[in-house]
């Protein structure tokens, strides 16, 4: 068995520094990794460019490197939910390429599984498409997208081992398994960490040659976005 | 004329037996409440689930369990969760069977604009591009008209687009619509709704050919 641990955010986060592109895993706030976060905000790292399908809310998950100016790039399908990102947006201050949902999942799984690009019908005929390379497909338009290239990669699992197997929990699972892997190094934060084969090998989502540290995460606040429910009888 | 639910209804009425149905946010999302019970269909929700079923009772509400809105939901017996990749290979590989989405324009050769008014609202396409240029069954449920009073079924749309020649049927206040090779076709006429009001209402090309019956709601 090959170990992942480490000792906690602080290690797990070493050799991060100004400049980095990071893929952060999460949907909206369900399954963000909230203790990476809390730690780039500490540390302090800036001109971040952010690959994470949202940005957050004005003080929760993505939206408290935004408050504090530490991100020059966003890299996201939708970004609604946020003052702050439309204000920094608007005035100059943030770079921002919205890029259609699936085809950012899979820029990101391209990574992971060494493809430099795929061909995708998302986007064709729209400004997404502008300036890129298309094709014709069995009389289908396609554009080519290419891969994603980053430094590291947090995500976000509800269970983990020693190895770095990693079992997600409903849809806290999103982008977070597509992310493993698919930056030069791979920090996954877990709810409950486990010795090594206490998960059952037919239970892991991502096996943890994708994982290069893994910690278990001090606390979750688990933030819910949009409170639905429905009255009994 | 028909209020949000009342297209809901509506739209309701496409949803065959054995569909596996993407829904939108806003008016699509309501589409769910009017749904035959006694035909089986499973609603996928691209954050990454099948299988999703009404909102939690108070108190039962799972942060990790939520819809594409971002809405706490629960599941139904034989749901599953799956990854964002996946959810999209479901939806590029066309095993999804129909798409229901919102639009603000819709042009008579089935382009449609929902993401982006430059200036205005820039808040992102999130997973319609991908489901418009991949769905072979696109319903887009809508207002006939904007808040101006303005057409939303135009002759060419004026808002950065989303995808090009995709949509297939409009559900509006105003009536039903088929996107053929010839512009819009009316189809149906909601109730109280006079053809005459619904050719004012639409500035892309209309085709109405023979008595235009009023929907069934």
């Amino acid at each position: 068995m090959i170990k992942k641990t480490v000792s906690g955010v602080e290690k797990a986060l070493e050799g991060v520094v100004d400049g980095m592109t990071f893929m952060l895993g999460g949907f909206g706030l369900c399954g963000i990794p909230e203790n990476a976060i809390a730690q780039l905000v500490k540390m302090g790292i800036t001109d971040i460019t952010c690959i994470s399908n949202n940005a957050g809310v004005d003080d929760f998950g993505l939206g408290l490197l935004l408050q504090k100016h530490q991100i020059k790039k966003m890299i996201s399908s939708y970004v609604g939910e946020n003052d702050e990102f439309e204000r920094q947006m608007l005035s100059g201050e943030l770079e921002v390429e919205l890029t259609p949902q699936g085809t950012l999942a899979e820029k990101c799984r391209a990574a992971q599984a060494g493809f430099p690009a795929f061909y995708t019908p998302a986007g064709y005929g729209t400004e997404v498409a502008e300036g890129k390379e298309t094709r014709e497909f069995d009389g289908k338009m396609y554009v080519l997208e290419p891969a994603y290239k980053a430094d590291f990669s947090f995500v976000k699992a509800w269970k983990g081992d020693e190895a770095g197997n990693l079992i997600f929990k409903g849809t806290a699972r999103n982008f977070n398994p597509c992310m493993c892997g698919a930056a030069k190094i791979t920090v996954a934060e877990v709810e409950e960490l486990v010795p090594a084969g206490t998960l059952d090998p037919n239970a892991i989502h991502i096996p943890g040659i994708f994982v290069q540290r893994i910690f278990q995460g001090e606390k979750y606040e688990k933030r819910i976005e949009q409170r639905t429910v429905r009255q009994k009888g | 004329m028909l209020d949000k639910n009342g297209i809901a209804k509506r739209i309701a009425k496409e949803v065959k037996d054995g569909y596996y149905v993407n829904l939108g946010i806003g008016i699509p999302t309501l589409v769910a409440n009017f749904v035959r019970n006694d035909i089986s269909v499973e609603f996928q929700s691209e954050n990454g689930v099948l299988g999703m079923g009404p909102f939690p009772f108070e108190g039962e509400e799972d942060a990790d369990i939520i819809n594409a809105g971002k809405q706490t939901i629960t599941t139904l017996p034989g749901a599953s969760f799956f990854d964002s990749a996946t959810s999209f290979g479901m939806i590029r590989g066309q095993h999804v069977d129909l798409t229901i989405l919102g639009a603000m324009e819709v042009a008579d050769n089935g382009d449609i604009a929902n993401w982006k008014i430059p200036g205005k609202m820039v808040k992102g396409m999130g997973g319609a591009m991908d489901l418009v240029a991949s769905a072979e069954n696109i319903i887009v449920a809508m207002m006939h008209t904007n808040k101006a009073g303005q057409s939303k079924l135009l002759k060419q749309c004026s808002l950065p687009l989303t995808g090009v020649g995709c949509v297939k049927k409009i559900v509006t206040n105003m009536a039903v619509l088929e996107v053929t090779e010839d512009g819009f076709k009316l189809l149906e006429r909601a109730p109280g709704v006079s053809v005459e009001e619904i050719i004012q209402a639409t500035e892309g090309k209309l085709e109405v050919s023979g008595d235009i019956p009023e929907m069934q709601v």
